[in-house]
């Protein structure tokens, strides 16, 4: 197969256009990716009827009586060629969200073992992860799971074989300088190293989901203890802390 | 009491189910809502309510039993023909009938597809997202089990009626598109997965059916270390043994396997439907056939209430007149004999 020229635009069936930026994901791919997707949206295409991201791609559903693929695909080319979108930088507006959590012990056991493999003390490891502002790099799989990134190359540490039966709610995964925080209790194959004071998905709320992609997050480590009255407050009404990015 | 549903015995795979909430991909959640939403339509021009918005019990592959509290309550069965029996009559599928107060129904295994469904006049849920159906993959929702209460409203009508519902439960030629990896395959590749005979995996679930086949899998080495990418209903993946994954509305927003095309819309509930172990092929179309298929499908989903038709036949349609009990006074449309 030869080697595809980026960024590439796919058709997905009847309905659905996906623009490519690269087959791998980096900080720059991705911040392109969300602010093209930001200007999607702002362009507001008669017959776009949703758009998403992935880590390294953008999405567009359509209603096909209302724009022809052909159409569409002109839009996109053009909006594309207007700049170049890996200097364009991130959107505006986004998040950044400052969320206490807890880091090993019950709440996280195997903090050790990934430290262990990142070459730092569990402490290190922490202090590490707590002076990252990670990026929401996608939110997917599950509703309201985000993709946070990246972490310090050190962290490039793998996935596990087997799984974890059971990581909680506000679980803190941890692989390929990613880490997931999971909105309801999950199996899992990343490493569980802590878990956050936060409530991803509330499908009741008038805002069920928190974070969009773009999001930053920055955690601060808390005891166990604070942990607990901390998610006790979750319980009645407070939320994890967030200012708008300029 | 006011009136309801309740559900006396569940079988093991019911859920409420309604078009679903397209529009939260970028949420990580996929649009869900009915396998079949061909049935919900059906069950709605049956009823003679209105289609956009129905709102079913989903029944996979088997149903339960059911009693009408507190009133009369008007339903409707349609999708996978099922074994149903009002107080111990056999039911017509599909067809609108009305369940008495009191009157226990009965809904036992498929006898062709996957999914039937029992649509009720007025059934009550508090949405989520804007929609009211089970995801239960996402969180949202939950199985209805034995005991559940379902509020609804008293019949606004008899029922009675009949339609002829189109035949979408055995499998079949399955039309498909490219998708985003599709050129990723090799021609040979390709051209060996549309010449397969694939049969329905019995472990299908919301989420996506797995082909099965006898011959060599479709994995490409090069495919190992692809990136998670969004997905869609529809999409056909390659899983790690090799085999087609055909991806339903309940699936995840995305995927780490390769796509090797996407079904076309009109052509996804013939898959979910499909009985396990049915036959299965796939063949390539053109754009073009597939928005046509689209529309066509539309079309069909808007014409339904002009093609429902009363069970109950006119006296001079039924040639040995003589034969019926013709003084037993109340008509039922239950109780008639059934063409």
């Amino acid at each position: 197969m030869p080697p595809q020229p980026f960024p590439t635009l796919h058709r997905m069936g009847e309905a659905s256009l996906l623009l490519e930026f690269s087959d791998h994901l980096s900080m720059p791919v991705n911040a392109a990716v969300l602010a093209f997707r930001a200007a999607v949206e702002a362009a507001s295409w008669p017959g776009v009827a949703e758009t998403a991201t992935s880590l390294k791609s953008v999405f567009l559903r359509f209603d096909p009586d209302l724009i022809d693929h052909t159409t569409l695909e002109d839009h996109v080319q053009a909006l594309l060629a207007s700049r170049d979108w890996l200097a364009e930088g991130l959107p505006h507006r986004r998040r950044l969200w400052r969320i206490p959590a807890v880091f090993g012990g019950d709440h996280g056991p195997q903090l050790d073992e990934a430290a262990a493999m990142v070459g730092l003390s569990a402490d290190a490891a922490v202090a590490a992860i707590a002076q990252t502002r990670l990026r929401v790099l996608t939110i997917g799989f599950a509703p309201g799971l985000p993709y946070l990134g990246r972490l310090p190359e050190a962290f490039d540490i793998p996935r596990k074989t087997e799984l974890n039966p059971a990581v909680p709610k506000g679980g803190l995964g941890l692989a390929i300088r990613q880490m997931v925080m999971f909105p309801v209790e999950t199996q899992t194959g990343w490493r569980w190293i802590g878990q956050a004071a936060f409530d991803g998905f509330r499908q009741h709320a008038a805002t069920p989901f928190a974070l969009n992609a773009g999001d930053e997050i920055l955690y601060r480590p808390v005891s166990a203890m604070e942990f607990d009255d901390v998610i006790a407050g979750l319980e009645t009404g407070q939320d994890a802390m967030a200012e708008v990015l300029p | 009491m006011t009136p309801a549903l309740q559900i006396m015995q569940a079988g093991p795979g019911l859920s409420l189910q309604d078009y679903g909430r397209p529009g939260f991909l970028a949420n990580g959640l996929s649009r869900g809502g009915a396998m079949d939403p061909l049935a919900l339509a059906e069950g709605a021009a049956l009823m003679l309510m209105p289609a956009g918005d129905a709102l079913a019990i989903e029944m996979a592959g088997v149903g339960g039993r059911f009693r009408a509290e507190g009133a009369a309550l008007l339903i409707a069965l349609t999708g996978a023909p099922m074994v149903a029996e009002l107080d111990g009559v056999r039911l017509p599928w599909p067809g609108s009938f009305l369940l008495p107060k009191g009157a226990e129904l009965k809904i036992g295994g498929a006898l062709a597809g996957s999914y039937g469904y029992l649509s009720v006049a007025g059934l009550q849920a508090p949405p989520v997202l804007g929609a009211r159906s089970a995801h239960l993959a996402g969180g949202i929702g939950a199985r209805l089990t034995t005991g559940a209460v379902l509020p609804c409203t008293p019949a606004p009508n008899p029922g009675g009626l009949k339609l002829v519902p189109e035949d979408r439960f055995g499998g079949g030629t399955i039309r498909i598109l490219p998708s985003a990896q599709t050129d990723q395959f090799s021609a040979a590749m390709l051209a060996r997965f549309e010449a397969a005979e694939f049969t329905k995996d019995a472990r299908a679930s919301r989420m996506g059916a797995r082909m099965a086949h006898d011959g060599e899998g479709f994995s490409q080495a090069e495919h190992l270390a692809i990136l998670s990418e969004i997905i869609v209903p529809g999409d056909i993946q390659v899983i790690g043994d090799g085999a087609p994954f055909v991806l339903l509305p309940e699936c995840q927003s995305m995927g780490g396997y390769p796509r090797i095309a996407t079904v076309i819309s009109a052509d996804l509930a013939r898959v979910a439907q499909a009985s396990p172990g049915a036959p299965i092929r796939f063949r390539f179309v053109p754009l073009a056939e597939a928005l046509a298929a689209r529309r066509a499908a539309a079309l069909h989903r808007k014409s339904l209430p002009d093609g429902v038709v009363s069970r109950v036949r006119n006296p001079a349609d039924i040639p040995d007149l003589l034969s019926y009990q013709l003084v037993g006074g109340v008509i039922s449309a239950i109780h008639e004999p059934e063409d």
